[in-house]
C-alpha cells in the first residue's frame, strides 16, 4: 500500500479522520442551498407547506427515523468491535440491513406519493419538489453508505486492534448522514403536523 | 534518479501517485484549456474592434463569452496555481514525501478529465449563451443550449476542486516535517492553506446550487420559480456566495507565489511575516461575507447593500496590508530583475489596480453607474488576469529549474514577462475607460464613438496573445535544450530548494528538519 507519506499508522488515522471531517464540513454545505430553499419556500407559501405535511405519510417516516437511528448505533458499535477485532461483521450486516430497510420504506414512500406530486400545483408543487430533492439527496448518500459498509464486510478480516481507520472513518460519514435525517424529519412531517 | 526518470511510459503517468507528476498531469490540462478559453477571446476581441457586429452574430458571441468564462474561471484559473504548483511544492515545502492521499489527488486529476469532457462536448455540440453566471429564470426557463450538460461539467469539476483542497489542508496539517511549526511556514503554504479551506467550505454550494437550476430546467418546478414562492434572487445569493469567494481561490495563491519570489529577487526577508499570515487568513474569512456586493442593483434590501459595501471595504484592508509588506520587502533590498521577479512585480502593480477598482463598485452609489458596464470586465481582469495569471507564470517560472532539471531562456522570460505587461495594459485599461462611458458588456456591437478605445483593446489582446505563446515556446525549448539547473539556481532558502533539480521520486533522501522560519535572506551577499 503506497503510504510512503507517513511516518506511523497513527499519523495516517488522523490524517485519514481529519479527511473526513473535512469531507463532511464540505457535505453541510452541500446541502445548505436546499435547506435555503426550504427555508424561502415555506416563508413564501407557508399553507402549502402545511398542507403537503399532512400528505406524506407520517408514521412511515416515524418508522424509518427509528431505524436509522438504531444503525447509527450499530455502526458505533461496529467501530468498538472493530478496535477489538471481533464480531464486526455482525454489526456491519445490521447496519447495513437497518439502512437498505430505510431505503426500502422510502421508495415504497415515493412510488405511493408520486401520483400527486406530479398533479400538484404551484406551492404543493414547491413541497414535493424540495420534498423529492431533499430526502433524495439524502437517499444517496444513504446508498453510498451501504456501499461503503458492504465494502468493510468483504475487508472486515484487516480490522482489529493495530488497524480500524477505515471502520471508524465510514462511521463519520454514517452518522453525518444519519444527522441530515434527524433534520429532514421535522422540517417535512413534524412541523405544524397538529396545526391546520 | 529523478521523479521525471521513474518512468517513461504513458501509463506510468497517468497511474501515478507522485504529487510531481499529477502537477504536471494538471499543468498540461489547464494549459489546453487556457488555450481554448483564449481562443474565445480572441473571437470575442475581433468582433469588437469594429462597432457593427459584423463577426459573428450575437447568439455565437454571447456563447463566446459563456464558454470563454466557464473555461477561465473553472478550468484554468481556479485549478491554476493550487493544482499545478500547489501539488507540485505543498509537500516540497514541507518536508513531506508525498500528499496525504496521493490516490486521491490522482483521482481529482482524472475528475477534473470528466468534467472537462463534459464541458468540452457541450461546446462542440453547440455551446451555452447563459453566461458564466447561469443566472435564473433565463437559464432555467428560456435559453436553448446545453446548459444542463455544462453545468455537469461545472459539477463535477467542482469536485476535483474539492478533494484537492481537503488533500493540501490534512497534508498541511498532518505531514510537516519536524520542527516545522506554522509560523515558519512559507506563505506559500499559508495561502494555499487558505485557499482550500475556501475550496472545501464554498464549492459544495455552488454543485448543489447548480443542481437545482439543472432541476428545475428539467422537472420545471424549483425553488428559483417565483410562481411557486421560489426566489429567482436567492440563485444570485447562492451563486455569489461560491463565486465571490472564488475570487480569493485565484488570487490568494498568487499571493503566495508573489511572496516566495519578491523576496528571493530582493534578498530580503518578507517584511512582517505574521501580518501577511494573517492578512491570507483575513482575506478567508472576509471574503466569504461580501457576496451581495454582486448584487447592488438587483433589488435586495438597501440595508444589506450598505453591510455588504461595508464588508467589501473591510477587505481592501488586509490585502493593502500584502501591497504594502511586498513594497517594504523590497526597500533597501538588492533587487534583481529576473523573469520571476518582473512577472511578480507586475502581479502586485496589476493588482493593486484591480483591488482599487474593486472599491468603486463596492461603492453603492457609484456602483449603480458602473454595474454590468466594460468597468467591471476590467476589474476583475485585471485582478484574474493581471494578478492571477502573472503570478502563476512568475511561478511557473521562478520553479522551472526544480519542476523540469533545466533553466528557461532568462532573456526570453523578462522579454514575455514585459510583453504580457505592456499588452495586457493595453487590452484591459482602456476597458476601464469604456465602462465609465458606459459600454455595457456581453453585446456584440456598441456605439461608433467607443471605437477608438475598443481598437486600442483588440490591439492589446494581440500582444496579449503573443506574450503567452512565448512561453509555450522557450519553456517547452528549454524542456530538451535549456541549461541544466543546480538544486538551488536563485539561492532561495524554502526546503524545496533543499533537494536536486528534478527532486527524485520522494522528494527528499532525509527528512529535513527546521529550526527557524522561512526567507533567511541577507541583502548584502
Amino acid at each position: 500500500m503506497a503510504t510512503i507519506q507517513f511516518d506511523s499508522a497513527e499519523e495516517r488515522r488522523s490524517a485519514s479522520l481529519l479527511g473526513m471531517w473535512l469531507f463532511l464540513a464540505t457535505e453541510v454545505l452541500f446541502f445548505g442551498p436546499l435547506f435555503f430553499g426550504y427555508l424561502r419556500g415555506r416563508l413564501a407559501v407557508h399553507e402549502a407547506f402545511v398542507s403537503g405535511s399532512h400528505h406524506i405519510h407520517f408514521w412511515l417516516g416515524t418508522a424509518n427515523t427509528a431505524l436509522l437511528l438504531t444503525s447509527s448505533l450499530t455502526m458505533a458499535l461496529a467501530v468498538e468491535r472493530a478496535k477489538l477485532g471481533r464480531g464486526v461483521r455482525l454489526m456491519l450486516s445490521l447496519t447495513a440491513a437497518l439502512g437498505t430497510a430505510f431505503l426500502c420504506i422510502k421508495a415504497y414512500e415515493y412510488a405511493s406519493e408520486l401520483g400527486e406530486a406530479a398533479s400538484a400545483r404551484g406551492g404543493e408543487a414547491m413541497f414535493y419538489f424540495l420534498y423529492f430533492a431533499m430526502t433524495g439527496v439524502h437517499a444517496l448518500h444513504l446508498a453510498i453508505g451501504i456501499g461503503l459498509v458492504a465494502w468493510l464486510w468483504l475487508t472486515a478480516r484487516r480490522y482489529g486492534e493495530r488497524y480500524s481507520m477505515p471502520v471508524e472513518v465510514t462511521g463519520l460519514y454514517w452518522h453525518f448522514v444519519d444527522i441530515v435525517w434527524v433534520f429532514l424529519y421535522p422540517m417535512f412531517y413534524l412541523l405544524e403536523r397538529y396545526n391546520a | 534518479m529523478s521523479y521525471l526518470t521513474e518512468g517513461y511510459t504513458l501509463r506510468s503517468w497517468l497511474t501515478t501517485h507522485d504529487h510531481k507528476r499529477i502537477a504536471l498531469l494538471y499543468a498540461v490540462a489547464i494549459t489546453a484549456f487556457f488555450f481554448v478559453g483564449g481562443a474565445a477571446a480572441t473571437m470575442m476581441r475581433l468582433e469588437l474592434a469594429t462597432p457593427a457586429g459584423d463577426l459573428v452574430s450575437a447568439d455565437t458571441y454571447n456563447k463566446l463569452f459563456t464558454i470563454h468564462g466557464v473555461i477561465m474561471v473553472w478550468f484554468f484559473l481556479i485549478p491554476s496555481i493550487p493544482s499545478v504548483l500547489g501539488n507540485f511544492l505543498v509537500p516540497m515545502m514541507i518536508g513531506a514525501k508525498d500528499m496525504a492521499f496521493p490516490r486521491l489527488n490522482l483521482a481529482s486529476w482524472y475528475i477534473y478529465v470528466i468534467g472537462g469532457a463534459f464541458t468540452l462536448a457541450a461546446l462542440v455540440a453547440g455551446g451555452v449563451d447563459t453566461g458564466w453566471t447561469f443566472y435564473t429564470p433565463y437559464s432555467t426557463m428560456f435559453a436553448n443550449g446545453h446548459v444542463v450538460l455544462v453545468i455537469a461539467g461545472v459539477f463535477v469539476v467542482g469536485f476535483s476542486s474539492i478533494l484537492t483542497g481537503l488533500n493540501i489542508i490534512v497534508t498541511v496539517h498532518r505531514l510537516r516535517a519536524p520542527g516545522l511549526t506554522w509560523f515558519r511556514l512559507p506563505l506559500f503554504i499559508w495561502a494555499n492553506y487558505a485557499t482550500s479551506l475556501i475550496l472545501i467550505l464554498a464549492t459544495p454550494v455552488l454543485a448543489m446550487t447548480l443542481t437545482l437550476i439543472a432541476l428545475e430546467r428539467l422537472a420545471g418546478i424549483g425553488i428559483f420559480n417565483p410562481a411557486l414562492g421560489g426566489d429567482p434572487l436567492l440563485f444570485q445569493h447562492l451563486f455569489w456566495f461560491y463565486s465571490h469567494p472564488a475570487v480569493y481561490i485565484m488570487v490568494l495563491p498568487a499571493m503566495g507565489v508573489a511572496s516566495e519570489i519578491i523576496p528571493c529577487f530582493a534578498r530580503r526577508p518578507v517584511f512582517g511575516y505574521r501580518f501577511m499570515a494573517y492578512a491570507i487568513l483575513g482575506i478567508a474569512s472576509i471574503g466569504f461575507l461580501v457576496w451581495g456586493h454582486h448584487m447592488f442593483v438587483s433589488g435586495q434590501s438597501l440595508y444589506a447593500g450598505m453591510v455588504f459595501s461595508m464588508l467589501s471595504f473591510l477587505v481592501a484592508i488586509p490585502s493593502a496590508i500584502k501591497v504594502f509588506n511586498w513594497t517594504a520587502t523590497l526597500y533597501k533590498g538588492s533587487i534583481t530583475f529576473s523573469a520571476p521577479m518582473l512577472y511578480a512585480l507586475g502581479f502586485v502593480g496589476l493588482f493593486t489596480i484591480g483591488g482599487l477598482t474593486g472599491l468603486y463598485l463596492a461603492s453603492l452609489a457609484l456602483d449603480v453607474h458602473l454595474t454590468d458596464t466594460y468597468f467591471v470586465i476590467a476589474h476583475f481582469h485585471y485582478i484574474m488576469v493581471g494578478g492571477s495569471v502573472m503570478a502563476y507564470l512568475g511561478g511557473i517560472h521562478f520553479w522551472w529549474p526544480k519542476i523540469s532539471g533545466r533553466m528557461y531562456p532568462e532573456m526570453w522570460g523578462r522579454a514575455a514577462a514585459l510583453l504580457l505587461f505592456f499588452g495586457f495594459n493595453l487590452t484591459f485599461f482602456p476597458q476601464y475607460l469604456l465602462g465609465y462611458l458606459g459600454m455595457p458588456r456581453r453585446y456584440h456591437e456598441y456605439a461608433p464613438e467607443l471605437q477608438v478605445l475598443n481598437l486600442f483593446s483588440s490591439a492589446g489582446a494581440v500582444v496579449l496573445a503573443a506574450g503567452y505563446l512565448l512561453p509555450l515556446g522557450y519553456l517547452g525549448w528549454s524542456l530538451l535544450y535549456g541549461k541544466r539547473a543546480s538544486a538551488n539556481p536563485w539561492e532561495a532558502t524554502g526546503l524545496e530548494w533543499q533537494t536536486s533539480s528534478p527532486p527524485p521520486q520522494h522528494n527528499f533522501h532525509e527528512t529535513p528538519r527546521v529550526e527557524r522560519g522561512p526567507y533567511g535572506y541577507d541583502p548584502v551577499r
